[in-house]
């Protein structure tokens, strides 16, 4: 298993499009992975889990993988957030 | 035979059979189940038939309602597909022996109600999707054909509980003529799509499903608010000739488009539209608005997940300006905070929003994301007649403030080559007191000004129209709020090339149509539908005569008095309301 911590930079926070652009990203992955809030775990394939998650601009979350394509899948979703999802 | 009062959705009135459509009554197995192999199959079956049924909507959303209707299907197969979704389903299944029906309720209950107690507008829209698609589901494991609204064979009234974007998207638009609903509002997805078919719409009706059988005669009264079940054979007579009336009355609405809105004696005035976004174009012009009045550009921001760009919002106002090559398209800056937030914008709490950081204040501290409005409104104004618009303009101080921050954008266009219109016109909306009682000072720096009768009122007269123990203060008639109306139009009256708008909902009312001509009111901005009748009124009055009432309605003690005086005169004029 891999995992990092990241925060969240862009405005919005993981809210409406840039939670289901972090979700379809999660989703190409064959990796389990898991988002940590605050020691609550969350399925970052599930659009629902993500959006209630509430995670505002700010927050520090744990990105956790396990599975052949973990490395991939964590970096991923890092560069995701870091880039601000394009905004 | 009974009437039931409820919430005038869309204008008109219909008359037909009832079609009860029901679907809220669903009887699920709460028994243990121990066959949970047996279950997951249901369950799995069920989603497989779902994800064609979504596509197949979706595709018929796309074709009839556009791509926005559309992608509220794209948001329903992203839940049909989420994890957490079937997981939890699944777990019910084989940790509590459930049924799959009663997984599937708890599960969808569940994710409901959380986005439910999110106090935000985004979060509550996806909790309906999230109903939506759980009931969809439900159906397919029970079986449930769902009363289909596509194969109607006579004309019927939808009688519902509320109708789903699933249930409009595939009804039978040729057969439907009314929507009568328990719940909903002027804004709610019924309402929307009753408007956008032209079919009249009661919605709030509490309990019309339960009073209401299919196979009723039903009239939906869509001027009045009233659904009336089984008439007797003289009301129908009633409402057939009403309903009659009313299509004339339309019919010779229709036959004004073309006029211009001018009086008996050749006094000239201008009647535009509001929009809220580029949907909302057609209907100006279908209706002989010669321009937009008031583009509300929140809306851009507000549908959207994050920031319009300068290109998105570029497109929007080139298309609204290109719709009217002549006629004056008058954006206004975004209008943000109050009652309206937007989610990707950190806004504080605030002890009172409606006197705090919001429009043009909000627009200060955030000017970049100003400029970026700024810009795309003049990259736009090579295409038509823009004007620019600053709200919750309280001083001139704020006006050259804007200015200031518009000649830096308007350089750094000049810098890049980018070319614009030099001269575009700009003006202040006019809804706090001191900008009206100071229009001649603030006149030094604009073209132009437009009333916004709603926060005027609501500021001059420091009343909450929501609030029920005060609403009854909000009153636009009020001679305090026509005597700061008659103030900025004395100004602009003295002003060369300066004019005097109206946006606020006072413009679209008959009855203070010849009150504001008599005010000396230059343009009236308001939704498209209310623009024939109001022209027709304006067409049947001398301008003389609007200048006389207005002037004593100037100097009469309230708001009461003013509108039973203009009722009185509008009757000697023999002017229908």
């Amino acid at each position: 298993m891999i995992k990092k911590e990241v925060t969240v930079l862009n405005v919005t926070g993981l809210h409406a499009r840039p939670a289901s652009m972090f979700v379809q990203t999660a989703g190409k992955f064959k990796s389990k992975i898991f988002v940590i809030k605050e020691g609550n775990s969350i399925n970052a394939k599930s659009i629902m889990g993500i959006m209630a998650g509430g995670i505002a601009q700010g927050t520090t979350i744990e990105i956790q993988a396990e599975g052949e394509d973990e490395t991939e899948a964590v970096d991923a979703l890092i560069q995701l957030i870091n880039d601000k999802f394009g905004e | 035979m009974f009437v039931k009062e409820g919430i005038i959705a869309s204008p008109g009135i219909a008359i037909a059979k009832a079609f009860v459509y029901e679907k809220s009554v669903v009887e699920v197995n709460q028994n243990k189940v121990n066959d949970a192999q047996r279950e997951l199959e249901r369950f799995h079956c069920a989603l497989k038939e779902s994800h064609k049924q979504i596509e197949t909507i979706r595709q018929k959303a796309i074709s009839e309602f556009g791509d926005e209707e559309g992608a509220i299907f794209e948001a329903h197969a992203m839940v049909l597909e989420d994890p957490e979704f079937t997981d939890g389903v699944e777990a019910e299944i084989n940790d509590n022996h459930l049924s799959a029906d009663y997984a599937v309720k708890i599960v969808t209950e569940r994710f409901c109600a959380i986005f439910d107690q999110m106090d935000d507008p985004y979060f509550s829209a996806r909790a309906l999707d999230i109903k939506d698609v759980g009931t969809r589901v439900l159906q397919n494991i029970l079986g449930i054909v769902q009363a289909d609204l596509s194969r109607l064979d006579e004309d019927v009234i939808i009688i519902a509980d509320d109708l789903t974007p699933s249930d409009t998207a595939q009804m039978d638009k040729k057969r439907v003529k009314g929507f009568a609903t328990n719940i909903g509002s002027r804004t709610s997805h019924t309402a929307i799509i009753a408007r956008s078919l032209e079919i009249p719409a009661v919605l709030g009706l509490y309990d019309i499903t339960k009073t209401v059988k299919t196979g009723d005669i039903v009239v939906v009264d869509g001027l009045a608010g009233k659904v009336t079940v089984n008439p007797n054979a003289e009301q129908t007579e009633n409402f057939k000739i009403e309903k009659k009336k009313y299509q004339e009355y339309r019919k010779e609405l229709d036959e004004l488009k073309d006029f211009e809105a001018i009086t008996l004696d050749g006094h000239k005035v201008e009647l535009v539209g509001n929009i809220g976004e580029t949907n909302d174009i057609d209907g100006v012009i279908k209706n002989g608005g010669v321009g937009i009045g008031l583009f509300r550009t929140e809306f851009l921001y507000m549908n959207n997940d994050t920031m319009p760009g300068e290109e998105k919002q570029l497109a929007a106002y080139r298309s609204a300006l290109e719709a009217f090559p002549n006629g004056p398209v008058i954006i206004r800056t975004l209008d943000i905070g109050g009652d309206k937030k937007l989610p990707y914008l950190s806004m504080d709490d605030e002890a009172n929003p409606f006197l705090g950081l919001r429009a043009i204040r909000l627009c200060f501290k955030e000017v970049e994301l100003f400029k970026i409005q700024l810009r795309a409104i003049l990259r736009a104004s090579v295409y038509g007649n823009a004007h620019i618009m600053f709200p919750m303009i309280s001083s001139i101080t704020e006006v050259r403030q804007a200015k200031a921050i518009l000649t830096e954008c308007m350089k750094e266009l000049d810098e890049a080559n980018i070319s614009y219109d030099k001269k575009i016109k700009i003006g202040v909306m006019i809804e706090i007191p001191s900008a009206a009682i100071a229009a001649d000072i603030i006149a030094k720096e604009v073209d132009f000004f437009s009333i916004g009768t709603n926060d005027l009122c609501q500021y001059t007269l420091a009343v909450d129209r929501m609030n029920q123990n005060v609403a009854y203060l909000y009153d636009p008639f009020n001679p305090a709020i026509l005597r700061l109306v008659r103030q900025v139009t004395n100004v602009s009256e003295k002003k060369t090339d300066c004019f005097t708008g109206m946006c606020g909902e006072m413009a679209g009312d008959p009855m203070a149509a010849i009150l504001l001509l008599g005010l000396g009111l230059d343009e009236f901005s308001m939704s498209a539908l209310s623009i024939p009748k109001i022209k027709k009124i304006i067409r049947s009055v001398r301008f003389e005569d609007a200048k006389a009432i207005a002037q004593t309605a100037l100097n009469l003690e309230t708001g009461e008095e003013v509108t039973n005086y203009i009722l009185a005169e509008m009757k000697k004029l023999k002017i229908d309301i």
